[in-house]
């Protein structure tokens, strides 16, 4: 009894080192937690750095892996030679941009799924048997969700011209082609790299979808109609415009394509023959900042869900955009810039009922025997707009095919519903990129196409006849 | 075969690793030492397998049996440790020893993989450390005096600091060393311990504003020597271990939170002033944008760390040598790497398991001078661990102060054990409180029952001339 209360008013300080050992205790803790969590997520990206010696042990010990299309075709794969290994890719060109390379710096597949391609996870005792012979441990296989056959006829289609096409399944988020020009064949890379660097025009060794900044010209407009829905839901069907071919507010004066008088036009038949005049009009009318936070929520200025190198879309809408640019801004003309995969992005969303699925091209990763190492599964990135938004939308794009700009899809066994663009850039008036994107059947999309051709003209002519080309081919048409 | 045993062993090292951790924690279930003999032989078995394991893998990776002969030695040493504290001190505490011995085969281990050379000349400094370490034990439970001797302590602690300042090497941009007979010493490794005694000296009979004010000027002086010597590593360890000292031996909050402000304060001033402080500030920050200058041995860590995953590369797996100086402040992140994350998380735990047992025995210890001694070593030693670990994963700038026990350094590993055993004599007075108490609660015991005898027998002679009386 006397010995309890002796220990309890002993001693002074026992209070402060008992905190002490407390605070210590926990700020280990935490640093443990730290440590962990960062070394375990940060694996990946660390080994890619260029200033990691680790990804050339791991390359000495295995041999780098293949990269293979959907249904299994080689893409990409390393064989053994007798002046050493070679990466050999069987279709040359036609992967050249998605695949990629992988001597002097990385690109594409062969970039993004750097780690696993070194990484073997082959059964031990196979890594065994291949030890005792001194010979490289196979690295892992990584299967794409490409479509040989759709990547080959987006490729023909677009022939000779720059420009670049990208096919994605909207209810997953699949990529399924992947296409830009001017292209280049990844087996000779190392000869041509200085050429490469030299040419400063064409761009060669960038990949237009996904880094590619254009003018959406017309294909913009489902934004802005978009936004005048989500400012009218109740009336935006009883809006009506007298189109005189064009629109002057101050020193600015906006046309319809090649000076075209649409007369007295409604909101869907604005949209369906891609109206400038009336959409300039639509623009005005908008509400500045609330313009501005929709164009948020679409990921404009913002990064995209993409584990890929992207380029972020730019566009400048604040309260105190004057009127001059919100003319140019509600036609997609102007400043505005998008990738043609961010505006396949909006378009799937729109396909499926507002919501977006995350685009990937890497679908799973095997070992040697097939087993399966990493499986990524379709991800949600979150809804852009409301079902009711995309429904409505879907409505407008379906009438731009039945009778509107896009008509070359009408009246086939399958439904479609898109957008086209013109958009004009440069100094010269008239010289246009042709834009298409859309999706189809119009009641549950399988697929979604974005097309753009650098320089060709109207959309509807160019780009159009190409999105036809693919659909046809996917439906087996 | 090889490759069996290299994938097989890393589970291996792993659970042993794991399961010694966990005796490192179990042993707090227990109140007195003379309960945990269980758990200490379990931790004695587990160490000695992980040491061994760790030994069979360099042998098979190396393809040289040799290294099972410098094995030997280390075995030997170690075990003889453990059994001599044992003997010469039974009070001794015993996790502090096995957690020392342990830390320090884990040093061997990777030391050897980096480095033949230097693990066997580290592991020759370690035995000469662990034959002073043994008779220190000794020497702090019998004289006494220790505590009157504060001025010395300062004297030469300063004295000790400048010289370096004044005639030392620099290694780095920074003055840490010089050289006797060629052998090199780093002093503020050894100063440390003068300061924790110093402190606990001065604070121990009066903490009142004269003693907290004189003892400020004293670690100012340290410390000031140390930022003039560009050590600001050690600076900073100068500077908590006396700001906590003084809240532990005062018992206030407000020399906390003043020692928190002027902290605060000089770091401003240091990240204003020496340049030095703004590289390694923005190395911490956002160390890849200057990946090829002053971010590159951060960088190259934060490498190593994060290639090896939960199980690591396995010995000589990975990379570790592309961190420049990766023996002394890096050595961390070469665990993490070819031994792997749980395996180093468990050498955190295991060093925080042997702070909370110093932390315990400050507690028990009922002199004042003693209970400060050994918080302040406890906290000299948490913070070293925090400043090395925290520094080399990015958690921290970057401060380039060594893993005690681990990292490769004569001096550090000298004063390391030198602190360990100061403690372990710490125990045996704290045994010798504890036997008097005990001898002080029987005597109080036996008090009473003497008075009751006493009262007893005077009542039987007063009933028996009561009776005489009645006879009467």
């Amino acid at each position: 009894m006397r010995t309890a209360k002796n220990k309890q008013t002993r001693k002074k300080g026992n209070g402060q080192i008992v905190a002490v050992t407390c605070v210590f205790t926990f700020l280990f803790l935490g640093m443990i937690g730290y440590i962990t969590h960062y070394s375990l997520t940060h694996k990946q990206e660390l080994i890619n750095n260029s200033y990691n010696g680790r990804q050339q042990i791991l390359l000495a010990k295995n041999r780098r892996g293949d990269i293979l299309a959907a249904n299994g075709d080689v893409l990409a794969r390393t064989v053994e030679t007798q002046g050493g290994e070679v990466r050999e890719y069987p279709y040359k060109n036609l992967f050249s941009h998605v695949v990629g390379y992988s001597v002097n710096g990385r690109m594409g597949v062969e970039s993004q799924a750097n780690y696993y391609l070194i990484n073997s996870n082959a059964p031990l005792s196979e890594k065994a048997g291949l030890e005792v012979s001194d010979e490289k441990y196979p690295g892992d296989c990584v299967y794409t969700t490409l479509d040989v056959e759709l990547q080959q006829v987006a490729s023909t289609a677009l022939g000779v011209y720059r420009g670049a096409i990208v096919v994605t399944e909207p209810s997953t988020g699949k990529v399924l082609a992947m296409v830009s020009k001017p292209d280049f064949d990844p087996e000779k890379i190392e000869e041509q790299w200085d050429e490469f660097l030299a040419d400063s025009d064409s761009g060669i060794l960038l990949n237009r979808v996904t880094q590619g900044l254009y003018p959406p010209g017309s294909t913009f407009k489902i934004i802005t109609a978009l936004e005048y829905i989500r400012e009218n839901p109740e009336n935006y069907g009883n809006y009506s415009y007298n189109c005189t071919g064009a629109i002057t507010r101050g020193q600015d004066r906006i046309q319809c394509y090649h000076g075209t008088v649409h007369g007295g036009v409604d909101f869907k038949r604005s949209f369906a023959k891609s109206c400038n005049t009336s959409f300039a009009n639509i623009g005005l009318s908008l509400d500045r900042n609330r313009f501005s936070d929709t164009l948020s929520e679409l990921l404009f200025n913002e990064e995209l869900p993409l584990g890929f190198n992207y380029s972020k879309s730019r566009i400048d809408v604040n309260g105190e955009t004057p009127d001059s640019a919100m003319m140019q801004i509600s036609i997609g003309q102007g400043t505005t810039g998008i990738t043609p995969i961010h505006m396949n992005m909006i378009t799937s969303a729109i396909a499926n009922g507002g919501t977006l699925m995350k685009p990937y091209v890497v679908d799973r990763v095997e070992n040697s025997a097939g087993d399966v190492v990493k499986s990524f599964q379709p991800q949600s990135a979150g809804g852009l707009l409301s079902q009711e938004e995309a429904t409505a939308l879907t409505a407008l794009m379906s009438d731009v095919v039945e009778e509107g700009t896009a008509s070359r899809l009408k009246g086939l066994s399958y439904t479609a519903a898109g957008k086209t663009g013109s958009a004009e850039y440069g100094t010269v008036k008239g010289d246009s990129h042709a834009w298409f994107t859309g999706f189809a059947p119009t009641q549950n999309p399988e697929i979604c196409v974005t097309i753009i051709i650098e320089g060709a003209g109207a959309g509807g002519d160019y780009a159009v006849p190409i999105a036809k080309r693919i659909f046809d081919a996917y439906f087996g048409v | 075969m090889e490759l069996y045993i290299s994938e097989f062993s890393k589970y291996v090292i792993t659970l042993l690793m794991i399961l010694y951790t966990w005796e490192c924690f179990s042993v707090f279930r227990f109140q007195e030492e003379s309960g945990r003999s269980g758990v200490y032989a379990r931790q004695n078995i587990l160490m000695f397998a992980l040491h061994f394991s760790c030994f069979v893998v360099i042998c098979f990776e190396t393809s040289d049996v040799t290294y099972l002969f410098f094995y030997a030695f280390q075995q030997i040493i170690l075990y003889a440790a453990i059994v001599l504290f044992r003997m010469i001190y039974p009070k001794s505490n015993r996790l502090v020893v096995n957690n020392m011995c342990t830390l320090l085969s884990i040093s061997f281990v990777i030391l050897t993989r980096l480095s033949y050379g230097r693990a066997v000349r580290q592991f020759a400094i370690a035995t000469g450390s662990l034959v002073i370490a043994l008779v220190i034990p000794y020497f702090v439970h019998k004289f006494k005096f220790l505590r009157n001797l504060k001025w010395i302590y300062a004297l030469v602690g300063i004295a000790a600091l400048s010289v370096v300042l004044i005639l030392g090497q620099t290694t780095y941009g920074s003055k840490l060393s010089y050289s006797i007979a060629g052998l090199t010493f780093q002093p503020s490794e050894f100063v440390k311990i003068l300061f924790v005694f110093y402190v606990a000296g001065a604070l121990c009979q009066s903490s009142g504003f004269f003693e907290v004010f004189t003892t400020a000027v004293v670690a100012a002086a340290h410390v000031i020597v140390l930022v003039c010597s560009k050590d600001l590593g050690s600076a900073l360890i100068f500077f908590v271990v006396y700001v906590l000292m003084v809240y532990v031996a005062s018992g206030r909050f407000f020399y906390l939170l003043a020692g928190a402000v002027g902290g605060s304060a000089a770091a401003w001033i240091a990240a204003r002033v020496f340049s030095h402080v703004q590289i390694r500030i923005q190395a911490w920050q956002d160390p890849w944008s200057v990946i090829d200058s002053a971010g590159y041995q951060i960088t190259q860590s934060l490498f190593a760390i994060s290639s090896g995953g939960l199980f690591g590369l396995g010995l000589y797996g990975g990379t570790p040598d592309s961190i420049p100086f990766v023996e002394a402040d890096f050595i961390f992140s070469a665990i993490a790497e070819e031994l792997g994350i749980l395996f180093a998380v468990c050498l955190i735990l295991i060093c925080v398991s042997s702070f909370i047992m110093i932390m315990n025995i400050s507690l028990r210890l009922n002199e004042r001078f003693y209970q400060l001694v050994a918080f302040g070593f406890g906290v000299t030693y948490i913070f070293q661990v925090f400043l090395t670990i925290g520094g080399g994963t990015k958690f921290i700038p970057l401060t380039g102060v060594t893993l005690p026990l681990i990292s490769y350094g004569g001096s550090s590993v000298l004063a390391t054990l030198v602190t360990f055993s100061i403690i372990e004599g710490l125990c045996a007075i704290q045994e010798d409180e504890a036997a008097m108490e005990r001898k002080k609660t029987r005597r109080a015991r036996r008090q009473p029952a003497a008075d009751r005898r006493r009262q007893e027998a005077e009542k039987i002679i007063r009933t028996e001339e009561d009776y005489e009386d009645s006879e009467e």
